[in-house]
């Protein structure tokens, strides 16, 4: 038999890795692995228990429980894409900008992110998708607002340390313009550490978002989202209890796996620089 | 600070798709009218430029005055006073129902290191990182409440009526502090004052108590408040999901309301708590470590 002898950081990120994936490939191919229709109503087949024809049973509407979980993942996996996209599109230019310029910008930009960052994220996300009114698009535009700071001032840091170094020099030197030197030489450096940092929030992002959409604050009924599908399963706690545990355990499960490969792929990283 | 925080919350107000007053009035489901809308645009404070509303604005946040809420016409402050005591009740209890769990787990995983009871420590803690505090929630409720009826299933009569969302918000907070407590352990338990306590015959759990131990306990003081922002935040779910008449059920109660009033004095207020509690645990860190007071 052959065993594999990874160092423990990789182990974790390989577990996590693969959980990851399948999910990846269960988002992407969601028309193809569901039984049925996520969002068909069969009222004569309400609450049913587990079937050849619905594996997980049917929700209080009648629609296939497992149909709606993998559905679901297609929407949690785009959503969570979507905020980490729009908070790279606003942290990266302002966290080189801060960084790189220095000086007054720096320090001006530096105290609004402080100032954003006193405040709580999950209430402020809470306050923004409030005063824009709930919905999916608004509350992804309110995470978005949110999120972004912390990664501009950690971005900040890394170009301060970059800065300094000598092959910033030498590309002054060889007559590079500003916009080559952030985008060619300090992006591309801190790059590799964003990611990995990416990847430890994404788990967070998805349990979020689901949780405002729990509230009701996010994705609405009929969509097929877990945090909808576990705010519908309240009701029919005491009759129909399955309906909870589903999509409870995927979110877990997914986020568990988004946590594992983040926390290996940090320290896989930290050996790196050592 | 204070003044960057009352500028943002300020500026929620007019992130509202349309006009304020006008949706405030409109949810009456009478069609105001144009008279209506100036009055109620006056009361806000919406008429002007923009700097002079502000000024209005701020110069009644400083008196205490942060509106009214719209649906209850009582004033908002009052509102979220009256509910403060349950949510920093729960607070309080999951905090403790946190250190319950992570103070053992976090000892005994940084004195067995890689041991059977660190992997423990370890998976515990990645699941209360991960798991979704609502459906923690759902899961006391149905176990705690609906099948063993331990508990009562909803709302905030008694004592016993605590445990559940106590639970559910603490299992959150553990995880970060096991790690965190396993470290800062770790590092004072290879300081030579362990040594020289051990070398002079002390007994272990006076070593692993006195010394080691309450020299580990300043990170997590800090930790509280790095964490206080999510606390309330969980808070918010938790207060949803067992009926707990605290101020995070309020402000979801506020939102679907459209009471935009109470959003926003509810979000400043938060703000405020978060600053206080960072500014006590500041204090508290100078008083239990005198070397910061030296610095």
């Amino acid at each position: 038999m052959i065993t594999l002898h990874l160092p423990k950081g990789s182990r974790a990120a390989l577990a996590g890795g693969s959980i990851v994936l399948i999910f990846i490939v269960i988002g992407i191919f969601a028309p193809y692995l569901a039984p049925s229709d996520p969002l068909q109503i069969h009222m004569d087949h309400r609450l049913s228990l587990p079937s050849w024809e619905y594996p997980l049973g049917t929700d209080h509407l009648g629609r296939c429980v497992l149909s709606r979980l993998i559905y679901g993942t297609r929407t949690s996996l785009y959503c969570a894409l979507i905020v980490l996209g729009v908070v790279f599109a606003i942290s990266i230019p302002v966290g080189l900008i801060a960084g790189y310029a220095g000086g007054k910008v720096d320090q001006l930009i530096m105290r609004i992110i402080d100032v954003l960052l006193a405040f709580p994220s999950l209430i402020l996300a809470l306050a923004v998708t409030g005063m824009l009114g709930p919905g999916p698009v608004n509350l992804l535009i309110a995470f978005a607002a949110v999120w972004w700071t912390g990664y501009a001032r950690i971005i900040r840091g890394m170009v301060l340390q970059i800065k300094e170094r000598d092959f910033i020099m030498a590309a002054k030197a060889a007559g590079s313009s500003h916009l080559q030197i952030m985008v060619r030489h300090i992006l591309t450096n801190v790059a590799r550490p964003i990611l990995v940092l990416a990847s430890m929030e994404v788990g967070t992002i998805i349990l979020s978002l689901a949780g405002m959409s729990f509230l009701g604050l996010g994705a609405q009924p009929p969509a097929p989202e877990w945090g909808v599908m576990l705010n519908d399963s309240r009701t029919y706690i005491q009759t129909a209890p399955r309906l909870m545990l589903f999509p409870g355990l995927v979110i877990l499960l997914v986020v568990v796996g988004f946590n594992l490969l983040g926390e290996g792929l940090r320290r896989a990283d930290g050996r790196m620089h050592e | 600070m204070l003044l960057g925080i009352s500028c943002i919350t300020f500026a929620l107000m007019h992130l509202t798709p349309g006009d304020p007053a006008e949706i405030i009035l409109r949810a009456d489901g009478i069609k105001p009218t144009t008279a209506a809308i100036e009055v109620t645009r006056h009361t806000l404070g919406l008429d002007g430029p923009v700097y002079i509303q502000y000024g209005h604005w701020l110069s009644r946040v400083l008196h205490l005055d942060l509106g009214s809420s719209y649906s209850s016409g009582r004033p908002v402050l009052t509102e979220i006073l009256s509910r403060f005591p349950a949510t920093s009740l729960l607070a309080i209890c999951g905090i403790i129902v946190a250190l319950l769990l992570a103070v053992p787990l976090g000892i005994l995983s940084a004195l067995y290191p890689d041991r059977l009871i660190d992997r423990l420590g370890r998976v515990f803690a990645l699941l209360s990182v991960s798991m979704p505090g609502y459906w923690l929630s759902l899961l006391l409720i149905y176990y705690g409440a609906v099948k063993l009826r331990l508990f009562p299933l909803m709302g905030m009569e008694g004592g016993s009526s605590l445990v559940l969302p106590s639970l559910a918000l603490g299992f959150g907070m553990a995880g970060v502090y096991i790690r965190l407590i396993r470290a800062s352990m770790l590092e004072a338990l290879g300081q030579l004052y362990i040594k020289a306590a051990r070398g002079r015959g002390m007994r272990e759990w006076s070593v692993i108590g006195r010394h080691a131990f309450r020299n580990a306990l300043l990170p997590s003081l800090t930790l509280l408040g790095v964490q206080i922002g999510g606390l309330l935040g969980g808070s918010v779910i938790v207060e949803t999901v067992f009926a707990w008449p605290g101020i995070g059920r309020y402000a979801v109660e506020a939102i679907f309301a459209k009471d935009y009033i109470v959003i926003q004095g509810y979000v400043l207020l938060m703000a405020v708590v978060v600053v206080l509690v960072n500014l006590i645990v500041d204090v508290g860190c100078l008083l239990l470590d005198p070397r910061i007071r030296l610095r």
